[in-house]
């Protein structure tokens, strides 16, 4: 990893094929032909990694993410266009083919420099070995929130900033000018003391002959002219009429159809099945047992559904068919338990000597927080369509990490890599799910039987059933306060740990800490979930910090203000919020407002709820949000990525339960795992601070502070402290448990 | 067994078990992709449809309740020259899909409330889409575009008279 040098990173340029490749690559050599066999369409010169242009001066990105929803592409190709200065209404945008020329260098970057951590869980995907990724750089990954703080700054930005110098000197040369005298602006070079101008594509076969620049020049934010307005997305209107591609209308001639049943209880494995009357079942053609699970493939969709629903499978299902949620709930406090009484267990983060200044603490306030399973649910249900032929597998999904899927199914068939091609296409929802590519490889198994093509579509019940869940967890605190009732210890102790490390930190200035953790493996797989660890510790934390506040019977904003001296961003986002949502400002009865903040993958987020109460009836009035990340690339597709975060760290909040009973999933469809409709969803307002820090992200960091902010509310409106999630599960009446417990 | 069928105003038949849910029948018979799957049980308004006119969830609509009568489809509900329905133009004006996946059945719904109510109010939205459900959370902008196409259907109604 140490040969990745900065220079390696920006400077390495090639001319190959008549081609102008602007290197925007990490390991030096030459990358351009291939890549210019993958992308360039005729008429087309391949100009840099991300960018083409074609003959008709159209600047086509060339993007290496999916889109899920989240904008990436738009806000990606914003990135290029403004650094590269091109006419946006003739930008296009493409996504990059699923082949290691385009694995997602800068994410790599990223990682190797230390600048941002990677989402380990991501990374593990792809056949779970962490260092051979490092070493093959097989990533292109969606998730994290990375793709503009890495693949648009690192990656895009330069790209279009290179590009840009490479044509200006073509231009120069050209017309034996020196560059200081041109201009570029809306994919034309000008002279104007002359008048002279050509097009880019003009200039485009010029400037492929020249070296390009070892460190092009990025605009100042006061020169932005795309990066900062709000552009319509790309992939919008494909989305109003019914024509956009989801994995799930992939069609291929004489495809069939199937449907699959895995075993309840995770692990274990097909025992018995009724083949013959799946056979005798209508357009049944053939049963798959794949181990875990057992396949049915038909000549439609719905045929395959109902034998698997019909016929008689048993499933063994070995040591964890007995395990019930409060076995599971046991064991983490048993760990934690055995962790404190034997001093086993793993340090998070020290400062100062907490256990020490606990014991001259004025108050001391001891709590216990828990969260559930969360299932992702996306909207499109998992499916994958395979088609083995010729010692070739093809595969059309929906995937967050396309380079990962092509791995973990050339193995599954023991295939070389290179004998499998993935067809990525929009992604209908995804919030982690897809980067797991369990479900490919099943698809291919399928396949692998059959001589035609074969679409594998997972039910809702199977989704929500075999999905790999945001982990339960335990989190247990104690604060001690001073006499003016702010904290002088904080102890947190809490299970299991994923990414990213800091989600478990706090902002405040507190100068005794110990936040230590202990692993209590179950068998749920776990996955990364929107905004991963952040989701659990953002409600822990934000809640704690707040019972502290009102123990000491301070205000939960200023108390959190008073701690935020050394944070002034984090100050600003929470002043930012408080003031939008009229803090302090008198409401009604039995209304109440709760404010929480978690910094997550680099943006700061503040959120305001407001809520009513009304005989036990909770109502969540409004939500105020402020974000700072670091500059908003396309605003308004981050004011929609702070409401899509905030809804669904609503639905986890009032309703997301996934329980284990007999060591399988007890909920399977949208009855009994509840997603928030229409009528329950609040105003939500968005406001932004461009404090021109690094870049941060979008898709995930709405998420973590709204359940906190809510439960904050809630108390603030009722009394009754939440410390287990998800709020349905409580009588706001104010005759649960709870309510007495704070009475 | 043969079934007819009137799909976005064009003369079909079908040979398929008359038990079929009318999504697959849309999907895998007829190759009309943009009506989705979610869920499978009349829980999530993806695959929602017109039957004449009225907003169906055709995952749980066997084809025969179908037969013979008129079905349309997202992919049936813009102009034949190929303009937009009014939704579909305030879905682009307000930015409202994520990932999209919802938005045919969003946007059939919505387009069926607008057919018989003109000037919803806040509770006719809530009642008439709060069988849809969209887990990237675009709720805020759907009752935008709602309001939105219905403030323009209003203006052309006012322009025709
Ligand atoms: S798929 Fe028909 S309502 Fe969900
Ligand atoms: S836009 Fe993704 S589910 Fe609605």
């Amino acid at each position: 990893m140490g040969k990745w040098t900065r220079r390696a990173f920006i400077g390495t340029g090639v001319v190959a094929g008549g081609a102008l490749v602007v290197g925007v690559a990490i390991r030096p050599g030459n990358r351009a032909g291939k890549v210019a066999g993958l992308i360039a369409n005729e008429n087309d010169t391949v100009v840099n990694v991300w960018v083409k242009i074609g003959s008709d001066n159209t600047v086509t990105a060339i993007i290496p993410h999916a889109e899920m929803g989240q904008g990436v592409h738009t806000s990606l190709a914003m990135m290029l266009a403004d650094e590269m200065d091109a006419d946006w209404e003739s930008v296009r945008m493409l996504e990059a083919p699923a082949h290691e020329e385009y694995a997602n260098y800068p994410l790599t970057r990223g990682y190797a420099l230390g600048d941002v951590a990677i989402p380990r869980a991501l990374i593990g995907t792809v056949d779970g070995a962490f260092l051979r990724i490092a070493r093959s750089m097989d990533l292109q990954i969606t998730g994290g929130s990375t793709s503009v703080r890495l693949t648009g700054q690192f990656g895009m930005r330069i790209a279009g900033a290179a590009a840009r110098e490479v044509l200006l000197e073509a231009a120069a040369k050209q017309w034996q000018l020196p560059i200081a005298e041109l201009t570029s602006s809306n994919s034309t070079i000008t002279h104007s003391p002359s008048g002279q101008s050509a097009t880019y594509a003009e200039l485009a076969d010029a400037a492929s002959k020249l070296t390009p620049p070892s460190k092009p020049t990025l605009k100042t934010a006061d020169r932005f002219r795309i990066m900062g307005t709000s552009r319509p997305r790309f992939d919008i209107p494909a989305k109003v009429d019914g024509s956009a591609k989801f994995g799930i209308d992939a069609e291929l001639p004489n495809m069939k159809y199937a449907a699959v049943k895995a075993s309840p209880v995770f692990g274990g494995s097909v025992r018995e099945y009724d083949e013959a009357s799946a056979l005798a079942m209508p357009g049944v053609l053939k049963v798959v047992d794949l181990g875990s699970a057992l396949a049915v493939i038909a000549d439609g969709y719905w045929q395959a559904q109902q034998a698997i629903n019909t016929i008689r499978i048993e499933f063994n299902g070995g040591d964890n068919a007995g395990r019930e949620q409060s076995d599971i709930y046991q064991q983490f406090a048993t760990n934690l338990d055995t962790a404190n009484s034997d001093g086993g267990g793993t340090t998070d983060f020290k400062t100062g000597n907490a256990e020490k200044a606990i014991t001259k603490a004025a108050t001391i306030l001891e709590v216990e927080y828990r969260v559930p399973y969360l299932a992702h649910a996306a909207m499109e249900p998992l499916n994958c369509t395979a088609w083995v032929h010729d010692d070739c597998c093809e595969i059309w999904t929906g995937s967050q990490n396309p380079l990962g899927f092509r791995a973990a199914v050339a193995d599954a068939l023991e295939m070389k890599d290179s004998r499998v091609t993935v067809n990525n296409h929009y992604l209908g929802g995804a919030f982690g799910r897809r980067s797991d590519p369990d479900y490919a490889v099943q698809a291919a198994r399928i396949a692998a039987t059959v001589s035609y093509p074969v679409k594998l579509i997972w039910s809702r019940e199977e989704d929500t059933q075999q999905d790999h869940y945001r982990a339960a967890a335990l989190s247990r605190f104690k604060g001690g306060l001073n006499d003016n009732g702010y904290p002088i210890a904080w102890i947190n102790q809490f299970v299991d740990k994923h990414e990213p490390v800091e989600a478990s930190h706090i902002p405040y200035k507190i100068d005794n800490q110990y936040i230590h953790y202990t692993d209590s493996k179950t068998h749920i797989p776990w996955g990364p979930w929107r905004s991963v660890d952040h989701t659990q510790h953002g409600f822990f934390t934000e809640s704690f910090i707040d019972e502290l506040a009102h123990s000491a019977g301070i205000d939960p904003y200023l108390y959190r203000r008073n701690l935020l001296e050394d944070s002034p961003r984090h100050r600003d986002i929470l002043d930012l919020a408080a003031s939008k949502a009229r803090w302090g400002q008198p409401l009604p009865a039995n209304h109440g407002r709760g404010i929480a903040l978690q910094k997550s993958f680099n943006s700061i987020v503040a959120e305001v709820v407001e809520v009513s109460i009304i005989d036990g009836k909770l109502k969540i009035e409004r939500v105020v949000c402020a974000v700072d990340a670091g500059i908003a690339i396309n605003p308004d597709g981050l004011i929609a990525q702070m409401e899509s975060g905030i809804i669904y760290g609503l639905t986890a909040a009032l309703y997301g339960d996934i329980t284990i009973r007999r060591g399988a999933v007890a909920q399977s469809n949208f009855h009994d795992y509840e997603i928030l409709r229409i009528d329950e969803s609040p105003p939500i307002e968005t406001y932004i601070i461009n404090s021109g820090a690094s870049l941060g992200g979008a898709g995930e960091p709405g998420t973590p502070a709204v359940a906190p902010a809510l439960a904050n509310a809630i108390y603030a409106a009722s009394g009754i402290r939440i410390r287990n999630l998800p709020v349905k599960n409580h009588d706001l009446g104010g005759n649960s448990a709870e309510a007495l417990d704070i009475a | 067994m043969s079934i007819k069928l009137t799909v976005n105003g064009e003369a079909k038949k079908v040979e398929v078990d008359p038990d079929t849910p009318l999504l697959w029948v849309i999907r895998e018979q007829l190759g009309l992709l943009g009506t989705k799957f979610g869920c499978g049980k009349a829980l999530c308004g993806a695959c929602t449809v017109h039957l004449n006119d009225r907003p169906v969830r055709s995952c749980t609509t066997p084809v025969r309740a179908a037969a013979d009568q008129r079905i349309t489809t997202i992919e049936g509900i813009g102009s034949a020259a190929g303009t937009l329905h009014a939704v579909q133009q305030a879905w682009i004006d307000e930015q409202v899909p994520q990932c999209g996946y919802c938005q045919s059945g969003q946007i059939m719904s919505a387009v069926a409330l607008l057919a018989t109510n003109q000037t919803p109010t806040d509770q006719d939205i809530d009642h008439a889409m709060r069988g849809n459900i969209c887990r990237c959370g675009t709720y805020p902008r759907i009752r935008n575009g709602i309001r939105r196409a219905a403030a323009v259907l209003a203006t052309d109604t006012g322009a025709k008279e």
